[in-house]
């Protein structure tokens, strides 16, 4: 019992999203069902890959605004490539800019000493204008069915996309607590000054978990052209926001050193389910974006009320 | 309780005054520590009242509740014979309670007189800053300090004292009856002591109280009226000034001497573990050789801003020397980072250990594997039950007191988290230790089992060096003690030669003797 209520208390975005499945399963015939689960975890899985990243990056101290861009590059060149390169050249390509702009990020952070922040949102303007150039403000279209069919395709009953998530969300979950860089994204988030004097290099795992994020992006945004069978070139937008959003949902700290990935899958959870929930009982979905602004905040003095460790004085 | 009694007896000779400002049985517990317990204390009008005490005795927590900052768990305040609840300092201030803090909260970049009106401007039609009557005002305030600049300066442009000046102005303002100041002298010259003192003294000859804290004796001869003691969180009495003398209230203030067991023989030395030579980094410290064997403790002993701490920051890989050479074991090295230092078996425990030494969101067990997380791992996982096993041990070697590996270092006492820190290191199982300012702001208790540990690790083999800026400290944990005065090393003593004085002459620069 008290394992709960210490849950409860770390995590209150769960006992939000709880809320939410005992509501619209009585307020919505549709909602409490399998399919409609699955349903809600191929829609999660698009912000949810991304907040796995997200969630290393702002452990770590710091923040990518560059993700949104990041995805529809990624998206419009595994989709324009396909003539030339043939689904698995162009997917390889899509995944390979993602990894090259995290890269970029980090080591511009890292070198320059340049708040990832700015870093970052120089990145978010420039990587957009580049899809522009590349796409001639064009959407593409997949010509190979093969592509959508894996968007749509299942696995032991189950989405593929959805098992995607799932597994990569268990993935990050054991990196981050129980390996080196894991333990060292927290040390490093938590005091700079004294991970830096007890051996840790912070430049490298700054570098990883930017290399993470844009990989991520890239794959999720690969995986949504998939759902499609095209990519625009206003794909992702304000993605970056929605990411934060469900990430600092989850009790992660904008000021680094707290975080979890359990609380970043009840952030990415709520979003879902709340505008499944809220299009299942036909509700606007202008509605929708008031509720998750309020949530946000019930959220945040929620963990700032009762979470937060108390200061000690000397 | 004898005490008590002793000093009511002394106080009732007097005529009797009534107090302005009283505290009765007041006590405070922060997780871990007990940091008041039943203390007393009634400052009067015009008198100003020294609050004496070793760092950790609660001076800081006492004045913080004079300020409304925190809140008593017990006992009650009183001020001119009404009881009163300050639970936050705006209300300390309607009260006419004011702290002057030792560390200054002003905004550098606006004026003087913006500063010494921050939240409370003079205005106009109830929006609009009223500039004239801002800085009419402040003048007069300016000129009652006897202060020489303008209202109009930009603060940042006065030196540390002006600035002091303009923190005691933003007290007058609000025309208190208590003033309290926390160390108001630790970055003062001595002529600027002087006038800090004038404007005291005519703060308490115009009827205000003066709570004044600080730990320098000669200051609190010759600037209060009466004195009290704290120790460990205990009130130990109050003195008339006139009547006591530093030695009555140096026996109130330390108690027994925790640290009297520590032994000295003549240390087992083994090899030669460290060598410093010529080392120097340009305008912090030059000329630096000296050397540690394993077995030994050496303390580095001088006035703050000596140079110790870049020195051992130097050593330990945070700094790039200008010239000079670090030997361990006998092998030239070159130390880029703290993560070569790690790896040639040397380990700094830092000057302050909340912003250096800890993550303080981190659980204990997590701090203790911070330097050595690898060593705790199986095929890239981390293997939490060795890690656990880890804390556990130095938990019992340390005895550290905390409820479990789980457990946030944010809670724990200084003297708790400076034993993680401590655990730490000693993890890595290094050959040299390094501490530095090892029992500043811990209490009387665990500083003295902080002594006992590092003359044990000593013993063990371990090669020690110690940076203390307390001569009790140096004299108790040394068996050699290195005198530092402006970047340099001025003498080289042993522990059996070493006398107060000649150590004190040695870190002031009077080295011709």
């Amino acid at each position: 019992m008290n394992r709960i209520i210490d849950l409860v208390k770390r995590q209150p975005i769960w006992i939000f999203v709880f809320i939410c499945v005992v509501f619209f399963s009585f307020s919505s015939p549709y909602f409490f069902d399998i399919r409609n689960f699955s349903n809600i975890l191929v829609q999660a899985s698009t912000i949810g890959l991304i907040a796995l990243g997200m969630t290393f990056v702002m452990i770590n101290g710091n923040i990518d605004l560059s993700v949104g861009a990041t995805l529809a590059l990624a998206a419009s060149l595994a989709v324009g490539l396909q003539p030339q390169l043939g689904i698995t050249g162009a997917v390889l390509v899509g995944l390979l800019s993602g990894i090259v702009i995290g890269a970029l990020n980090g080591i511009i952070a890292w070198k320059t000493g340049v708040d990832a922040f700015i870093v970052t949102l120089g990145a978010m303007i420039g990587v957009r204008g580049l899809v522009f150039i590349y796409t001639g403000e064009q959407a593409f279209y997949a010509h190979d069915l093969a592509y959508s069919d894996f968007g749509a395709s299942s696995l032991f009953g189950m989405p593929v996309l959805a098992l995607i998530f799932i597994c990569l969300t268990i993935i990050a979950h054991l990196v981050l607590k129980y390996t080196i860089h894991g333990r060292n994204v927290f040390a490093v988030g938590g005091n700079r000054v004294a991970a830096k004097e007890a051996g840790i290099r912070v430049g490298p795992h700054m570098l990883l978990n930017f290399i993470l994020i844009g990989f991520l992006a890239a794959l999720s945004g690969i995986l949504l052209s998939t759902q499609m069978g095209a990519s625009t070139p206003n794909l992702g937008r304000n993605y970056e926001l929605w990411t934060i959003t469900a990430v600092v949902l989850g009790g992660t700290r904008l000021t680094g050193g707290f975080g979890s990935i359990i609380g970043t899958l009840g952030g990415v959870l709520a979003i879902a389910i709340l505008r499944n929930g809220m299009n299942l009982l036909q509700v606007p979905s202008f509605y929708v974006l008031i509720i998750l602004g309020s949530i946000l905040i019930i959220v945040l003095f929620i963990d700032k009320r009762f979470a937060e460790p108390q200061g000690v004085g000397a | 309780m004898n005490t008590q009694t002793e000093m009511k007896e002394s106080i009732n000779s007097q005529p009797e005054e009534k107090p302005l400002l009283k505290l009765k049985n007041v006590s405070k517990s922060f997780p871990g520590v007990k940091a008041l317990d039943g203390v007393e204390l009634d400052v009067r009008a015009g008198e100003v009242h020294a609050l004496l005490g070793e760092n950790g005795a609660g001076k800081s927590t006492l004045m913080k509740i004079l300020a409304g900052i925190y809140q008593p768990d017990g006992g009650e305040v009183f001020l001119e014979d009404q009881l009163v609840h300050m639970s936050s300092p705006l209300e300390a201030r309607e009260h006419g309670v004011l702290l002057i803090h030792q560390e200054l909260s002003l905004v550098p970049d606006m004026t003087v007189a913006e500063n010494v009106f921050l939240g409370n401007i003079p205005r106009f039609a109830n929006m609009f800053v009223n500039n004239r009557h801002l800085n009419e005002r402040c003048g007069e305030i300016l000129t009652r300090l006897n202060c020489k600049f303008k209202p109009t300066e930009k603060l940042g442009n006065l030196s540390i004292a002006n600035q002091q000046m303009v923190e005691i102005a933003r007290a007058l303002v609000f025309q208190p009856k208590v003033v309290v100041f926390d160390e108001p002298t630790a970055s003062l010259t001595d002529y600027e002591k002087v006038v800090l003192f004038g404007v005291i003294r005519e703060l308490k000859e115009s009827g205000t109280a003066i709570v004044y804290i600080s730990h320098r004796m000669d200051e609190i001869f010759e600037l209060s009226d009466r004195i009290s003691v704290l120790r460990d969180g205990t009130y130990q009495g109050t003195f008339y000034t006139r009547q006591t003398n530093e030695d009555e209230v140096t026996q109130r203030m330390i108690g027994r001497d925790l640290d009297a067991d520590i032994e000295h023989q003549p240390p087992e030395l083994g090899a030669k573990a460290l060598e410093v030579s010529g080392l120097g980094i340009d305008g912090l410290y030059s000329d630096i050789s000296f050397d540690v064997h394993a077995g030994e403790v050496v303390g580095f002993y001088g006035l703050v801003g000596a140079g110790r701490t870049e020195i051992m920051e130097t050593i330990f890989g945070l700094r790039k020397p200008d010239s000079g050479s670090v030997q361990i074991n006998g092998q030239n090295l070159a130390i880029n980072s703290p993560s070569d230092a790690i790896d040639h078996g040397l380990g700094l425990v830092p000057e302050s250990r909340k912003e250096q030494g800890l993550v303080l969101g981190m659980s204990c067990k997590d701090n203790t594997t911070l330097a050595n997380i690898s060593e705790f791992t199986k095929l890239g996982w981390i293997d939490t039950s060795a890690e656990r096993k880890v804390f556990e041990e130095y938990m019992d070697k340390l005895r550290i007191k905390c409820p479990g590996w789980e457990y946030s270092t944010l809670n724990l006492s200084g003297g708790n988290q400076q034993k993680v820190v401590i655990g730490k290191w000693l993890s890595t199982s290094p050959k040299i230790l390094i501490l530095d300012e090892p029992t500043r702001g811990i209490d009387v208790g665990s500083k003295s089992e902080i002594h006992h540990l590092i003359r044990e690790l000593a013993k063990t083999g371990l090669a020690v060096i110690v940076v203390s800026s307390e001569m009790p400290e140096v004299l108790t944990v040394s068996d050699r003690i290195i005198a530092m005065y402006d970047g340099r090393i001025t003498r080289c003593f042993d522990r059996s030669e070493v006398t107060e004085d000649t150590l004190i002459r040695a870190i002031t620069g009077q080295t011709g003797h």
